[in-house]
């Protein structure tokens, strides 16, 4: 116990320093306040706008963006992903495309979708989505290529299918791929719902930061981040939990006593 | 003669399978395995006896010849691995039914297994805390759970201690007192081969094929010090070391 708050006491070090430090350098007219407003105030607008109730408004429909692109893109990753990896006529016949549209770069999809599904929310889930796809469907990919053919034959001595094949020894198998990917995707889409919201929204933790920069007020755009911030950690937190849950059959370092 | 065709459970008839040329796997392998029969393939690494038992199991096709899996109910072949195989997300008792349609309905068969191979204690046990040698009894009972018609088993214990290696060399009998299971097992230890079996097939050559059938007619279980087994062994070593000697001419430069 007291280990665990030495750990967790020597990485608070360096924060607290540094908030000291610039709260010291706002109160003493170091930096000019309209550049970098003190830690305080960015707090105050915070519990501001949490008051007024807008924060909740902000956060709900930010997590909403990022929740729904991010179950469609994974649920679509994981199709292709695993006809993929399984299947090598699937391989030839989808992988090269797949490959092709990965190497666009994200944002430039953004117009297009604009024009085609309005700046309404289809075209930000789509966005972040399309973000979240690729890293899933990679690990999948990589991951069910890399399960042990010795213990793909012992289902094969059973006469499994191929259905039960993938859902009892691929799956389970790859699972530690599967979740690294979420992993990655999941944070993919916290970028690109930045991105979706800077371009065209009327609410959101993204449009925070366009209405900061549009009204000369930093705290609303060091608010935005830090809360992209705690939401980002805290959702990959529990994706983590979820992770080491579900693998503490592996036999590996993570899971040495 | 009718008798004894219904309990050939197993008939293989002239199978080869070549790989490399025709210089590795087996051919025109010719042998019948009755009910309640160990029966041992015993050969030098590269005689295809792996080979054989990959195709006896239903893994890899034969090239030619036929192979006849008889027993009621079509139930297949059991294989153990020369590894566990265990899947490692799965506790040793998920894993001991792993090969059975509805699994729910068959815990206490799975029970039943685990208590034969000594594991009862270990059942919600994961595979990487168990020792190699449960690992591998693990897979024994997984094996046994399905009800194979035959049981083959590929250099089961060739990856344990000697002193685990006779341990379940001889569980592999109490197994058999219990049970009465046909075998196959695949070996290149003869010592195991004379412990356990009660006919020897001994494959030479590449491709291999069988050079000598050797009947053992001691009951089981029989002691390793048995000193009628040597001679036994003497035989096999000799019919070893004669193809042995065929293949040098080719490989001494």
């Amino acid at each position: 116990m007291k280990n665990k708050l030495n750990l967790i006491g020597l990485g608070l070090i360096l924060p607290v320093l540094l908030i000291a430090i610039w709260e010291a350098a706002a109160r003493f007219g170091w930096i000019e306040s309209y550049l970098l407003p003190a830690p305080t105030t960015v707090v105050e607008s915070v519990i501001e706008m949490a008051q007024d109730g807008s924060l909740w408004t902000h956060v709900s429909i930010t997590l909403y963006r990022v929740g729904a692109g991010f179950l469609i893109g994974t649920a679509g990753a994981l199709v292709v992903g695993a006809a993929v990896g399984y299947f090598k006529q699937a391989e030839r016949l989808l992988d090269p495309i797949l490959q092709a549209f990965r190497s666009i770069p994200s944002l430039a999809w953004v117009p297009l979708f604009l024009l085609w599904m309005g700046i309404g929310e289809p075209s930000k889930v789509t966005l972040i989505a399309v973000g979240v796809f690729f890293p899933v469907y990679l690990n999948i990919v990589s991951g069910i290529q890399g399960v042990d053919r010795k213990l793909i034959e012992v289902g094969k001595v059973y006469n499994f299918n191929s259905l039960q094949l993938v859902r009892r020894i691929i799956l389970p198998a790859s699972l530690p791929s599967f979740l690294v990917g979420i992993r990655s995707g999941l944070g993919l889409g916290w970028m690109f719902v930045v991105a979706a919201e800077l371009l065209g929204a009327s609410e959101g933790l993204g449009y925070l930061l366009v209405l900061g920069q549009n009204t000369s007020s930093p705290e609303l755009i060091i608010a935005s981040i830090i809360l992209f911030a705690g939401l980002g950690k805290g959702t990959d937190s529990l994706l983590k939990g979820i992770e080491s849950r579900s693998l503490r059959w592996q036999d590996n370092l993570q899971n040495a006593k | 003669m009718l008798s004894k065709e219904v309990n050939d459970l197993l008939t293989v008839k002239k199978a080869s399978k070549l790989f490399k040329d025709g210089t590795a796997g087996f051919k025109d392998i010719t042998f019948t395995v009755q009910k309640g029969e160990i029966i041992g393939i015993l050969g030098t690494s590269g005689c295809g006896k792996s080979t054989l038992l990959r195709v006896l199991s239903g893994l890899d096709q034969s090239d030619s010849g036929t192979i006849h899996l008889g027993g009621e109910g079509q139930r297949g072949a059991g294989v153990i691995f020369q590894e566990p195989r265990l899947m490692p997300w799965l506790s040793v008792e998920d894993n001991v039914l792993f090969g059975i349609k509805n699994p729910s309905k068959y815990r206490s068969q799975a029970t039943h297994y685990l208590s034969l191979v000594g594991l009862s204690e270990f059942s919600r046990a994961l595979p990487r805390d168990l020792s190699g040698g449960m690992a591998q009894r693990t897979a024994i009972a997984r094996a046994l759970a399905a009800k194979p018609s035959v049981l083959l088993l590929d250099e089961p214990f060739s990856a344990l201690d000697a002193f685990t290696k006779m341990q379940l060399q001889d569980l592999l009998l109490d197994i058999w007192q219990e049970e009465k299971t046909t075998m196959v097992m695949v070996t290149h230890d003869i010592d195991e081969a004379l412990h356990v079996c009660d006919r020897i097939l001994v494959m030479s050559g590449q491709p291999g094929e069988i050079a000598a059938e050797i009947k053992i007619s001691q009951p089981k279980p029989r002691s390793r010090s048995d000193l009628s087994l040597t001679a036994y062994k003497e035989k096999v070593f000799s019919i070893l070391q004669d193809s042995n000697a065929g293949l040098q001419k080719y490989s001494v430069r």
